[in-house]
């Protein structure tokens, strides 16, 4: 990603293109190719873009990435509900599904959990569980959809996650929501999306205090997302105009991946 | 140059461009939509593995993108040229009429005699720039699954933002299945399709290089 030495090509050889798809990724290393890339925006697409010697499939891959990112953005409706359904379609029993086994998930003590919000917001002191089950709580029943394929209908109770920004006088006008972890895990939204009326601070499941496989003490549940940019054992969360990127993001996964 | 003199004499010396079966746009959009077939073909088995609708996995081998990750990337950066370029494909063929004269009519006693006579192989090619029954049905059909695999996989991709559309497959679950089928259904007029053009280099050599 260095660069230096960058040779400028318009468009694409469509030899190396194919030559590339057969090795591309299989090698861990080459999986952080996106690791310190372009930041969302300033990469222009396929008209000038400069394409590295060795890298050139990645590249153009990542450059492609971040254009679908700004289309889903456009097609992506700040009113526009996630389907909703009957308590008798959710799934039983819901799936975990994490890069852990369920033993291993994070155990994070209740009684001295805060919240850290920090970024581009005017409170930032940090936020117990108890003032946090004190916000207006509301349910839905939606669909996630994991970036594999599959899906499964859950019961998720919260709080509206626009509304705890107003709280602490958030920056709304900012691009982007970081999201931190307990075990480490991260993910970052767009700002539509945390406005979005079905995006969730999450500390019920299924009517039940938040499991702990389910993601304890809070989890951030994202209908209009794909599985993994719904983070589990959100500990802390920022607001931010730089490129926040994140775990599974930073691989090479699309980060918008909206629905 | 003998090759020439014995095409020259074959068409009744006709003009060079009465002698097209496939003009330019034809070849380019065809090639074009080689590429962009097999890759959304080869990083759609790779995402397909990972979470299996049956109860079989495409061999890694013969899967593009190394990891879901990288068959997700080339699978929605090559939607673009696959939906662009079939896009120019089919506003072309109608503007021209291409449609309407190779594609049309269809009377289905024909389809099943053309049928018949492909299976005992005793279908002619002799005149490639007019389809038989057979082929019409084919190429028909296939652009049909064209156009399903590319709206049945929109909708899983959008089943929030598109959600009517995704309701139209049947649901998200279902849609997958009808994005499977319907490249089930292109897999199989590829093999049909390849092994033609095998056994009748002429016609593969048409649509190269338009004659």
């Amino acid at each position: 990603m260095s660069r230096n030495n960058k040779k400028l090509i318009s468009g694409i050889d469509t030899k190396l293109f194919i030559k590339d798809a057969t090795k591309l990724l299989p090698d861990p290393a080459r999986r952080a190719f996106l690791r310190g890339g372009a930041s969302l925006g300033t990469v222009a697409f396929l008209a000038g873009c400069d394409i590295t010697d060795g890298t050139t499939a990645e590249n153009a891959l990542s450059v492609m990435s971040r254009f679908n990112d700004r289309v889903q953005a456009i097609i992506f409706g700040l009113n526009r509900l996630a389907p909703t359904y009957p308590e008798s379609a959710i799934t039983k029993p819901f799936p975990f599904n994490a890069d852990y086994n369920e033993d291993q998930a994070p155990i994070v003590d209740g009684a001295s959990y805060r919240l850290k919000v920090g970024g581009l917001v005017a409170e930032k002191k940090p936020w117990a569980l108890s003032e946090l089950y004190g916000l207006p709580q509301e349910s839905q029943v939606t669909r996630h959809i994991c970036v594999e394929g599959w899906s499964a209908i859950g019961k998720w109770s919260g709080a509206r996650l626009s509304d705890f920004l107003q709280r602490i006088g958030a920056d709304t006008t900012a691009k982007y929501i970081k999201f931190i972890c307990a075990e480490g895990y991260s993910t970052s939204i767009d700002m539509p999306t945390a406005l979005h009326p079905q995006t969730q601070m999450t500390f019920k499941f299924a009517d039940q205090t938040l499991p702990r496989s389910y993601g304890y003490p809070m989890k951030v549940r994202i209908p209009t997302k794909l599985g993994f940019k719904n983070p589990k054992h959100v500990t802390e969360m920022y607001v931010t105009n730089d490129y926040p990127g994140g775990y599974w993001e930073d691989q090479g996964y699309n980060w918008f991946s909206g629905l | 140059m003998a090759k020439s003199a014995a095409v020259t004499l074959r068409s009744d010396a006709k003009q060079p461009e009465d002698r097209i079966v496939h003009p330019f746009w034809v070849r380019v959009t065809h090639w074009i939509n080689v590429v962009a077939m097999m890759i959304m073909i080869g990083s759609g088995w790779r995402i397909y593995n990972a979470a299996p609708i049956f109860n079989f996995e495409f061999p890694r081998s013969i899967t593009v993108g190394g990891w879901l990750a990288g068959a997700l990337m080339w699978h929605f950066a090559a939607m673009w040229l696959l939906v662009i370029n079939g896009l120019i494909y089919v506003t072309l063929s109608i503007i021209t009429g291409r449609f309407q004269k190779k594609l049309f009519p269809i009377w289905p006693s024909e389809v099943m005699k053309d049928i018949k006579a492909a299976l005992t192989l005793r279908l002619s090619h002799d005149d490639l720039s007019v389809y038989n029954a057979a082929q019409r049905v084919l190429y028909l059909g296939v652009i049909f699954a064209g156009v399903v695999v590319v709206f049945s996989g929109v909708s899983i991709w959008k089943p929030s933002q598109l959600q009517e559309l995704t309701a139209l497959f049947g649901g998200y679950d279902f849609a997958r299945v009808v994005h499977f089928f319907a490249m089930s259904a292109i897999v199989g007029f590829l093999i049909v399709h390849v092994l033609l053009a095998i056994l009748i280099p002429r016609s593969l050599r048409a649509m190269i290089r338009g004659f």
